[in-house]
């Protein structure tokens, strides 16, 4: 049923329609109204979970460990701060191969204190072992947690969907949601092969010896190459029923273009605005935005963007001392396969608007400049 | 695609127009995006909301800066904003005002509408009689002066995202409908 919602309680109703057993986690502004939401639906007996308060980002994150290791579906949300302070049990639910599903609202690290939209935030954990997904509607962070939930329960790791501050969190929205007879049939209970269960006692994150560890990131490492064709495939299955397609990347009329930009998050969305504009120019530019960063879709990328003359990144984030981070992420699954200039751009920073003409603007400076450019400030004021 | 800009000031209820108003013109069959100006609000600070209404999905993820028409929630912030900054030539202005739209004079490029949803908001015991909520009044005035969304539509979106006193509002809708002046 279509209805008018907030990106913000469009995450809580994919929690609440996942059937998530526990939920523990800790208010930051903006995701504060998601967990709201939630312990109101407890509370109301709308959901049979349990509702944990908790003391900190970090013991959220620990309590969802503990309750995905005795089997339960655990979920939580954060932001910016809430989930750096996370970041240690980060590493733990990646290496235990628990199968939470987390919404980061993408917010820009302070200081100078900012409750606005950026990526560093999340691509900080980049290296933590969770599937990451940047959501770019409403539509799509509901529907992303509940086939987060399908697909991290296969391949047993956790999932991360992060989406921007304000421009999605507090944005109302129509978004279609599914029923829950058809969200049942989609998603089966969890029921894992081994959990903290008292009748049968095993050990969990017991003492790992050189002879042994190494094959534990072997083994994380074959899961998310894995969770390339499982997110296909559960993507497909939820088309099927609902008749909206979810795939690690989403390109728009780069079929014929010469210039492709490379996007993601809320940006992708403008951007496939700004592309029609270009193309009523007579501008031949297409749009491929990243859905999903890890695992990485190197070889879907290059399905796209093969015969392209040109490349342009637009990053909301910035490893300083280098570049954006999707520009460097692309360039590495360029370098041995094609050689394609790729000029890379950064924008919206701390939430700053990126608007339909600064993505033409790019388009057109990356249009006019046949030299590669591994980083370029859009509209700096100094 | 109608894109719309409410003026109001922290607390007044700007950012909840915005969503009454993204609810009614999906009721009537639109899509819609509503969001409020992400700036640092207080309490009486002049605030600013959107609204997008159209025909198809909206994809467009930056605020409104040439909006169709702008919404003045407090006629007081026409001395401290720049209310038609951007508004696009044959725009509209629609001012919870008790002047008449002679009263204001913002030039030939634009249609100025008053209505006096601070009374009638009063009237229909919305809010208290200082911090009257004037956001459903202003929405059934819109109805009457876009004709982007019927009125029946208003109340079905009343009903969907006002929690209390649906009938007073829905009555305030109505009576700045019928109240709605134009220059």
């Amino acid at each position: 049923m279509k209805k008018t919602m907030m990106g913000n309680f469009a995450a809580s109703w994919g929690a609440q329609l996942s059937r998530v057993q526990v939920i523990a986690a800790y208010p930051i502004t903006p995701q504060t109204l998601i967990v709201e939401k939630l312990s109101e639906i407890v509370a109301d007996g709308e959901l049979d979970a349990k509702f944990i308060k908790v003391e900190s980002e970090h013991s959220a994150m620990a309590a969802c460990i503990g309750a995905s290791a005795t089997g339960a579906r655990a979920y939580t949300a954060t932001s910016a701060q809430g989930l750096a302070l996370m970041h240690e049990m980060l590493h733990w639910a990646g290496l235990a191969r628990l199968p939470i599903v987390m919404t980061n609202v993408n917010r820009a690290m302070a200081p100078g204190w900012s409750i606005w939209a950026d990526q560093n935030d999340s691509l900080s954990q980049r290296d933590t072992g969770w599937m990451q997904i940047y959501a770019s509607s409403a539509q799509d962070i509901l529907d992303s947690t509940i086939i987060g939930y399908k697909v991290s329960e296969q391949v047993l790791l956790p999932t991360l969907i992060s989406f921007d501050a304000f421009f999605l969190s507090h944005t109302v929205e129509v978004v279609d949601m599914p029923d829950i007879e058809l969200v049942d049939k989609y998603l089966p209970p969890y029921n894992p092969e081994y959990k903290l269960d008292v009748k049968d006692p095993r050990s969990f994150g017991a003492l790992t010896a050189e002879e042994y560890y190494y094959e534990f990131r072997y083994k994380m490492q074959e899961a998310m190459d894995k969770a390339v064709d499982v997110i296909k495939e559960a993507g497909k299955e939820y088309e099927k029923l609902t008749g909206r397609a979810y795939k690690l990347v989403h390109p728009y009329r780069c079929e014929d273009a010469d210039l492709i930009l490379v996007t993601s998050g809320t940006i992708a969305e403008t951007t496939n605005v700004a592309v029609d504009e270009l193309r009523a120019e007579g501008k031949k530019v297409g749009n491929l935005r990243i859905r999903v960063i890890r695992p990485y879709p190197k070889k879907e990328i290059l399905e796209v963007i093969k015969g392209v003359k040109k490349l342009a990144v637009i990053d909301r984030n910035i490893s300083p001392g280098y570049s954006g981070i999707f520009s460097q992420e692309l360039k590495s699954a360029l370098y041995n396969e094609v050689n394609i200039p790729v000029r890379s751009y950064i924008a919206g920073l701390g939430g700053r608007d990126v608007k339909i003409q600064d993505i033409k603007d790019m388009a057109n400076d990356a249009l006019k400049n046949d030299s590669p450019n591994d980083l370029i400030w859009k509209g700096v004021k100094l | 695609m109608i894109e719309i800009r409410m003026h109001g000031r922290g607390g007044q209820g700007a950012v909840k127009a915005s969503f009454v108003l993204a609810e009614a013109a999906f009721q009537g069959g639109k899509y819609v995006q509503a969001f409020p100006r992400f700036g640092v609000e207080r309490r009486g600070a002049p605030v600013e909301a959107f609204t997008r209404i159209d025909d198809k999905p909206v994809q467009i993820r930056s605020q409104i800066y040439n909006p169709d028409g702008v919404i003045v929630l407090d006629p007081t912030l026409i001395e401290v904003v720049d209310v038609t900054k951007g508004l696009k030539k044959g725009g509209w202005i629609l001012i919870n005002s008790d002047k008449k739209p002679e009263f204001y004079d913002f030039g030939d490029d634009y249609k100025v509408y008053t209505v006096d949803a601070t009374e009638i908001a009063v009237q229909n015991r919305l809010g208290s009689r200082t911090a009257p909520i004037v956001n459903t009044a202003i929405v059934g005035a819109f109805a009457k002066l876009t004709g982007i969304v019927k009125i029946d539509a208003v109340f079905k979106g009343i009903d969907n995202s006002i929690p209390r006193s649906q009938e007073a509002n829905k009555r305030a809708a109505k009576q700045a409908y019928d109240a709605i002046a134009s220059r």
